[in-house]
């Protein structure tokens, strides 16, 4: 699905990514942890084609296709979805007349067509049903005025909506009680096939009692310093980041 | 409104020159160029219009040649040379259309170019059109229907010949010759217009629409507008413009009156389009208008704007609020692109007690554009309790385009509550990557962020304006943001 090798990005001259290599196969749900600061969101951006980061070494390969050569809203066209951190709201404009134009511009780079109306609202009542959104939400504007549960719920249900190839969440469990989370995962295991792929960037263990990743990576200072299974979730969660930082330097 | 337009928008976009920039190869009649009175009296005779109507005029070109252009509007561009002007085109015609199929094919296609074909109108929207190409009407349509509940519409020429009284009675009532420098102008060469007179207690069952257009080269044009709701009855008047491309400057200096008398109530939409200039501030028209309402008891004016073109605007629908209870509303979304200039707002002024304002004015600049809100709310000493809300916003797509707001209040009546909000934002670069990760183009991103930025002012349009409101915007805006 996608395979990043030797990843450098830097921030106004500043190295963030330092060499970051991870292969994500269909099927699989992986967990990227680390302390604060140590690229993690950097990495969710730079996927979704941010421009303010310089690539300065390093490929990404999306299903075949050069990642990096690919436009912001191509990549969200050919299937590339983030769940945003902290969610934009778009006063004036409907939740739902921006899925209908998002969702009928990726018909449209795909050659089908246009999604009829009907469709289109039987999708919405099947999808918000899902993470448990209020139907009333999808008639309000854009995250405007949603508390922070319901924006990261509505990411959520943008997801399903849009049924992307590669999910990352970004955070998403960050600021959600635990009736939240729970929605939030159930959401996402529900969406879950073995087309489709996810990554989960996280902080804390807690979404990963929910969610069950194959594989957890730990980021450190601009690298994947380990990988394993959902054992190593636990771990951190016990032993804290200081353990990862001593072995690295050790 | 939810699913409108985003596949013929992208039709649009594909043609970024202006759209309606074309010129009709149709015989006019046009009279010398200058100004004075001989011209003037040209003007009234071709019309065959009553001596008062002339004196009228007269009386104007004098008041006119002795005032001076205003010059506190924030815009500057090359003053007009007034004789250089020719006063009067009209489509060389001499007999009236006994029918839809008399008309000129040639007039026919261009009407077709505009969208607005008479058939379509008539049998599509159920608007009734007097449609003004060249200061003549040629054709209005649904007229049996309005003549039924006593409705007269028609061009202010014709108001002129069959309804003399009324046109005597309310003409320069509200905005009177010596208003200011470009009414004066209008009062003395107005060509035609349109006319409308509700009857007491009517509701008039459909939305009147009339669409201006400049067609002649060099050829100013002079509409004036009267719009009488007696009292109880209920108009909504639509009026939208585009023009063909050019590269001389041209004038648009119009007059719209309307007369909302007891318990009446006015609704005027404007979709404005002229002709903006190129991206390097070549041409484009100068739109100098003055609009202005006034409303008897318990009536009520609402005045809706959607401005996208001119090279210079200037241009204030105003209310008089004169009856106790009486209500005025000003929506407007004005947007400017390039070298537009644009200094436009409203004036409430506050005569009656209880009377109730309420303003909500967008801006949008972008390019090197300057766009200004001026407003006056004025509260008179015998309005008691009266009230206005105003709120002005002001969205900048560049860094390079100016947003100026020129609020004034003058309360003299301790009890008027006034209240005024202003935000100024720039285009988000978080909203555009937003809508980009779920795979939405940066056009259409913009056209989806403005048109939720002017949501309140269009929702006021009626449907068929609203959805080309929300294109002309999105048109208008194409590959702005910097």
């Amino acid at each position: 699905m996608i395979t990043i090798k030797n990843l450098h990005a830097s921030i106004e001259g500043k190295p963030i990514l330092k060499g970051l290599n991870l292969t994500v196969n269909a099927g699989e749900v992986h967990a990227i942890m680390g302390p604060n600061g140590a690229g993690k969101s950097t990495l969710a951006s730079i996927l979704a084609g941010r421009e303010e980061y310089e690539i300065t070494a390093g490929e990404i390969d999306f299903d075949g296709e050069d990642l990096l050569d690919l436009s912001v809203e191509e990549r969200a066209r050919e299937g590339l979805f983030l769940a945003f951190q902290y969610p934009v709201e778009i006063p004036g404009v409907s939740n739902v007349n921006f899925l209908r134009t998002a969702i009928n511009e990726i018909r449209e780079h795909k050659g089908e067509k246009a999604m009829s109306a009907k469709e289109f609202m039987a999708l919405v009542r099947d999808k918000s049903a899902l993470v448990e959104l209020d139907s009333k939400l999808a008639s309000r504007s854009v995250n405007e005025g949603f508390s922070g549960g319901e924006k990261k719920r509505n990411e959520i249900f943008q997801m399903a909506m849009l049924n992307p190839k590669l999910a990352i969440l970004d955070e998403t469990d960050s600021g959600l009680d635990i009736d939240a989370l729970r929605i939030v995962a159930n959401g996402v295991n529900q969406l879950k096939t073995d087309q489709n792929a996810t990554i989960i960037i996280t902080h804390y263990q807690r979404l990963l009692d929910y969610i069950i990743p194959d594989f957890v990576h730990v980021l450190y200072d601009g690298r994947i310093v380990k990988t394993a299974g959902k054992e190593l979730a636990l771990e951190l969660e016990e032993k804290g980041y200081d353990w990862i930082k001593e072995n690295k330097v050790n | 409104m939810a699913n409108y337009t985003e596949d013929e928008l992208a039709e649009e976009l594909k043609n970024q020159e202006y759209k309606f920039g074309f010129v009709s190869d149709i015989d006019t009649d046009t009279i010398p160029i200058g100004l004075n009175e001989d011209i003037v009296r040209l003007i009234s005779s071709k019309k065959e219009e009553p001596e008062w109507l002339l004196d009228y005029r007269l009386n104007a070109l004098e008041l006119w040649s002795t005032m001076n252009e205003p010059s506190w509007a924030h815009v500057k561009y090359k003053k007009p040379d007034f004789q250089a002007i020719a006063y009067y085109s009209a489509p060389k015609q001499t007999k009236k259309y006994e029918s839809w199929d008399d008309v000129d094919p040639e007039m026919k296609a261009t009407m077709t170019k505009l969208g607005i074909s008479m058939e379509e109108q008539q049998r599509l929207t159920g608007v009734a059109v007097d449609f003004v190409m060249d200061s003549v009407s040629v054709a209005t349509s649904f007229k049996e229907k309005l003549g039924e509940l006593g409705i007269i519409f028609c061009s202010f020429s014709e108001a002129v010949q069959n309804h003399p009284e009324l046109v005597k009675k309310y003409m320069g009532t509200v905005i009177p010759t010596q208003d200011n420098y470009y009414a004066a102008l209008n009062a003395a060469v107005f060509t035609d217009g349109s006319f409308c007179y509700i009857p007491k207690g009517v509701r008039c069952p459909m939305e009147l629409s009339t669409y201006f257009r400049i067609n002649a080269g060099g050829t100013g044009q002079f509409e004036r507008t009267l719009v009488i709701a007696d009292e109880g009855s209920y108009v909504s008047y639509l009026e939208g413009c585009t023009a063909p491309q050019r590269d001389e400057n041209q004038l648009h200096a119009a007059v719209v009156e309307l007369i909302a008398l007891e318990n009446a109530e006015i609704k005027y939409s404007t979709v404005q389009n002229w002709y903006p200039g190129d991206k390097n501030g070549l041409g484009g028209i100068f739109n100098f208008v003055t609009k202005r309402g006034i409303c008897e008891k318990n009536a009520k004016i609402s005045w809706t704007q959607v401005e996208t073109g001119s090279a210079v605007t200037w241009k204030y629908p105003s209310c008089i609020l004169k009856g106790d209870n009486s209500v005025g509303e000003f929506y407007s979304v004005a947007v400017t692109n390039n070298y537009q200039q644009a200094d436009t707002g409203t004036k409430m002024i506050h005569l009656g007690k209880n009377t109730t304002s309420t303003i909500i004015s967008k801006g949008i600049s972008a390019g090197k554009s300057q766009n200004s809100y001026r407003g006056l709310v004025q509260i008179h000493k015998n309005a008691h309790n009266a009230r206005n809300f105003s709120q002005c916003d002001s969205l900048l797509m560049s860094s390079e385009c100016g947003a100026h707001t020129f609020p004034y209040i003058e309360c003299k009546n301790s009890s008027a509550k006034i209240e005024h909000e202003a935000t100024t934002s720039k285009i988000g670069e978080d909203q555009l990557f937003y809508c980009k990760q779920r795979g939405i183009s940066e056009e259409k991103a913009i056209g989806l962020i403005v048109n939720g930025y002017c949501k309140e002012v269009l929702n006021q349009l009626p449907m068929e304006f609203a959805v080309e409101a929300q294109k002309l915007l999105t048109i208008s805006l194409e590959g702005s943001v910097g």
